[in-house]
């Protein structure tokens, strides 16, 4: 569980990047942090993990405040994976790109080939485990820098802008693979714009605006609000603007999900052939 | 990092902003070649106090305060690197004048750095390479040179975000005996070269689509002319020099302690 209570942050070069932040996540909670370029939202997450100290108020992280402890020892627990892979990756193979964190947390042989094994797997990286990680392409690299992250199992898993540069169908596997992770109980926080993406997935939305929370709920009810996401710089989903065009004949206007329109618009045509 | 910004162009107007680049310049060569003829700390200490208005003048009193700040470690160091060596090979010397020699070395070091970053603080990379220009140094290597230093805060910034990424996987760069910090930089090294390779890449590419080298003779928007006020500055700092030479030479400087008692 992660408790932000009135968290001020200043960089050292005199931004206030986060002026009074109260947030809580829950275990096993699948959240998105949405807002515009500069709202905070990567200043926050580098608050959970430790990275940045608060300037003022404090973070905890399963009660434990950031303020007390490494970033390595609280990087066991959660797990970031940054924004651009070309700031990690170094090593000379996937596999052992992949090992570089098992062997900072000093796990033993047989468990870091075990956890390479199966975070290798897990994303479909097994061709590539003797290949530099540099002569593969954006998407994949994407997924290395994942892996490397998930290889030591983190309980809270936090991912920066995870949809950038990957093609439809890598999206799709992505919201597939971060679903099944929030099923096992990890505690999921995704920093992003992609609106269409963050519909389809349904998590819990925090929207920012310049260093502060400006709301919190279900998506259902952030995503169709069009004055809220206006404000925070964000665009309505595709779903949630068919709909606010159809709301004058009478259907719902909390709609994102594809399935549910459809099955909204096919049950109104329905019902309208019967009476015909 | 906020050593960093004591060194970095800071985009206000100001008397001194506005002074030619190469009136600078000399200024600073001059200030750099009186500093280094004298060893005894008045001199010295004035050179450091002639600056001071500069500073004010050229409201980059927080950034050169920086810098200064930056600078206390290396002086520290400097001081007391000088105070053991003259205790133990100078011999007949009071403690006191090994204190003052000390404390001078310390102050010089203290002024160059701070002739420095006024420099820089106030002369933007562009009038820089404009200056080198009008100098007749060939515009390839003025390009690069400008790039260089508009390069520095970016790769900066992209060493902060790397280290961060990598102690997010647990990298604890101050730990373990001295090899073994060096071999924790590789995680940072790697990323930050290969990136830069690719980023100067990237950018020559950028460059040649947009007609880099497309004329034989470049014209500029802005031409350096030396004006009043540079004349002045060169004047003063010839002056300086002058004045110099001639006290190093003919002058004996008492030493601050004598003065005091």
């Amino acid at each position: 569980m992660i408790i932000v209570e009135n968290l001020y942050f200043t960089y050292p070069n005199g931004v206030e990047a986060l002026s009074g932040v109260n947030l809580r996540i829950e275990d096993g909670e699948f959240v998105a942090i949405m807002g515009q370029n500069g709202a905070g939202k990567t200043t926050l997450v580098k608050h959970m993990n430790g990275l940045l100290k608060p300037t003022r108020g404090r973070v905890l992280v399963d009660g434990i405040d950031t303020r007390r402890v490494s970033v390595a020892r609280l990087a066991r627990k959660v797990g970031l994976v940054f924004q651009n892979p070309d700031h990690q990756l170094f090593s000379e193979t996937v596999e052992e790109e992949i090992s570089f964190a098992l062997k900072n947390f000093g796990y033993d042989e047989k468990t870091i080939k075990e956890r390479v094994d199966w975070a290798l797997n897990m994303l479909n990286l097994e061709r590539y485990r003797r290949i530099s990680p540099f002569m593969l392409s954006g998407g994949e690299k994407k997924r290395v820098a994942l892996a490397s992250v998930l290889a030591w199992d983190p309980k809270i898993i936090i991912l920066d802008e995870p949809t950038i540069g990957q093609d439809y169908m890598q999206k799709e596997k992505l919201r597939q693979f971060i679903l099944q992770l929030n099923q096992q109980g990890k505690t999921i926080v995704v920093v992003t714009h992609d609106v269409e993406f963050v519909a389809e997935c349904n998590p819990r939305i925090i929207l920012m605006k310049q260093g502060k929370i400006i709301a919190s709920g279900e998506a259902e009810e952030i995503l169709t609000n069009e004055d809220l996401v206006k404000e925070a710089y964000v665009a309505l989903p595709e779903i949630a603007k068919l709909f606010k065009c159809l709301e004058e004949y009478g259907f719902p206007r909390n709609v994102i999900d594809v399935y549910e329109a459809a099955d909204l618009i096919y049950k109104r045509l329905r019902a309208r052939n019967e009476r015909i | 990092m906020s050593v960093f910004d004591g060194f970095k162009f800071r985009s206000i107007s100001s008397p001194i902003h506005q002074l030619d680049p190469r009136a600078k310049f000399v200024y600073v060569c001059v200030l750099f070649a009186v500093a280094i003829m004298f060893n005894n700390i008045i001199p010295l200490l004035i050179l450091f106090l002639i600056q001071i208005p500069i500073v004010f003048m050229a409201k980059v009193q927080k950034e050169w305060m920086r810098s200064m700040k930056g600078s206390a470690v290396f002086a520290i160091m400097i001081f007391a690197v000088n105070l053991l060596s003259l205790y133990f090979y100078a011999g007949h010397e009071t403690f006191t004048s090994i204190l003052e020699r000390s404390l001078a070395m310390t102050v010089r070091f203290i002024v160059l750095v701070q002739s420095f970053s006024i420099f820089f603080l106030t002369t933007s990379p562009d009038m820089l390479g404009l200056a080198l220009e009008q100098s007749g140094v060939p515009y390839e290597l003025c390009f690069a040179f400008t790039t260089a230093v508009r390069f520095v805060p970016v790769l900066a910034e992209e060493a902060q975000t790397i280290i961060d990424a990598q102690k997010s996987r647990g990298l604890e760069i101050e730990s373990g005996n001295f090899l073994r910090r060096i071999r924790n930089y590789i995680p940072i090294l790697i990323p930050l070269i290969v990136n830069a390779i690719r980023r100067s890449l990237e950018l020559a590419e950028t460059m040649e689509s947009r007609a880099w080298g497309a004329c034989e003779n470049r014209t500029n928007l802005y031409v350096l002319k030396i004006k009043t006020n540079d004349l002045l500055l060169i004047l003063f700092s010839l002056l300086l020099l002058t004045v110099s030479i001639y006290v190093s030479i003919h002058v004996y400087i008492p030493p601050l302690t004598s003065l005091l008692m």
